[in-house]
């Protein structure tokens, strides 16, 4: 199907970013449409567990139900919300097209994107053929399936903080191998990690190899200060090493950064091309937080409402 | 009315096991988000194909079954014909991707 009609602005991606700036939009009476992503609709929020730092929330929101919330807020003023992926953008000119993986193509004098961030991987081998099989990145999902067993978290930030704590309620132990000598996370987190008695951690440690013939048995690994190797009788394994941004959906089209995050013009949510606009964790390699998703969602919206209003 | 079968530990065997047509098992629970964001992929798929069985199998509530296909993670897909797993789908993934993984039990 083509849909001839030319909408004011068609969103690209969920999560905070997308359904604030949906939120926005709809309550300008801008009518947004919003490719929500079909398995990865209301992005990394969906993933965690108790989301303790959004403003507003005294007693702590579960991720899911925030992002429920959010997209609820949005249909209620009147967006357009699909379950589905965006399969290609054609961003340039004055009416910009955005096909869906249904073979939809919307038309809009605006787009914004909201695509996020996806998790980074190892980058070995048995990490590909082991996944699903004891090597997760979903602390949430999977660690119900490891009770009583000793559990490996790779990664020094704050989802490797939190997925480490959170595994505590069903391993026996668990282990935080980390690069360095320093977690990044922030206090609060790290402090309640370290304070945990069946998590351990294991410093400047790098993973050589996962090992396992059908399901994982252990982790390879070298500390990076003595060059030792050693093996960790670990039978799960939980990467939370970070993120990188989706952007190659976009990519060759609007201008990124050499990690791939979208580039905005100074505080604003311009992209390089005009009328296209970009938000959350797509563009922000410094906060990452739900909140600042949020917010530039908002400042998204705005910015698009205001070049509308100037090209009218 | 929903378009998919619950199975659990103690009807496995005469739903899945000896179904006369291939069964799709989905290995889910409720505190997962990416099965949420499968559910409505298979409640499609269901619907639009009845060469296949398309089976949900809450592990929280059945571990056995969960425990003896060793399943560390969800959702997890598995694909059973004549009795045995002929085919497994991990990870939550788009319908177009789906039905590509399971071309060969789909007319």
């Amino acid at each position: 199907m083509s849909d001839q009609h030319v909408h004011q602005v068609v969103i690209v991606g969920s999560g905070p970013a997308g359904y604030t700036a949906a939120i926005y939009a709809a309550r300008a009476q801008l009518a947004p449409v919003l490719i929500e992503g079909a398995v990865t609709a209301g992005g990394a929020l969906m993933n965690t567990t108790e989301v303790e730092n959004y403003p507003g929330f005294a007693e702590g929101i579960q991720g899911p139900d925030l992002m429920t919330a959010m997209r609820e807020q949005a249909e209620r003023f009147g967006a357009t919300i699909l379950t589905q992926d965006a399969t290609e953008v054609k961003l340039e000119g004055d009416i910009k097209e955005v096909t869906d993986d249904a073979g939809n193509v919307w038309r809009a004098k605006t787009v914004i994107l909201a695509m996020g961030s996806g998790y980074r991987e190892l980058g070995l081998p048995n990490e590909k053929r082991l996944s699903g099989h004891g090597v997760s990145w979903c602390a949430t999902c999977d660690g119900f399936f490891f009770r009583g067993a000793h559990i490996a978290v790779i990664g020094g930030g704050d989802s490797a903080m939190e997925e480490a704590t959170f595994l505590t309620r069903f391993a026996e132990k668990v282990t935080i191998v980390h690069r360095r000598d320093e977690f990044r996370a922030s206090a609060i987190m790290a402090e309640r990690a370290l304070a945990n008695p069946k998590i351990e951690v294991a410093w400047n440690s790098e993973v050589l190899d996962v090992i396992g013939d059908e399901k994982v048995s252990g982790l390879r690994l070298r500390n990076r200060v003595t060059g030792e190797e050693s093996t960790l009788d670990v039978t799960g394994v939980f990467i939370a090493i970070g993120h990188d941004p989706r952007s190659e959906l976009v990519k060759g089209q609007v201008d990124l950064d050499d990690e791939g995050y979208v580039l905005v013009s100074g505080r604003t949510t311009k992209t390089n091309i005009d009328g296209v606009f970009a938000a959350g964790d797509l563009v922000d390699h410094t906060y990452r937080q739900a909140i600042t998703a949020a917010g530039s969602g908002c400042s998204a919206a705005l910015d698009a409402e205001r070049h509308l209003a100037e090209h009218a | 009315m929903s378009a998919t079968k619950t199975v659990t530990d103690a009807s496995f065997a005469d739903d899945v096991l000896m179904s006369d047509k291939p069964v799709i098992v989905d290995f889910w629970a409720e505190w997962c988000g990416p099965c949420r964001m499968v559910a409505p992929i298979l409640e499609e798929l269901a619907s639009e194909h009845d060469e296949i069985v398309v089976a949900k199998l809450n592990v929280d509530e059945n571990p056995s079954i969960a425990a003896q296909y060793g399943i560390t993670s969800i959702p997890t897909m598995n694909v059973f014909s004549g009795g045995k797993v002929v085919k497994q789908i991990i990870g939550a993934k788009p319908k177009a991707a789906l039905m590509a993984d399971l071309g060969d039990y789909l007319s």
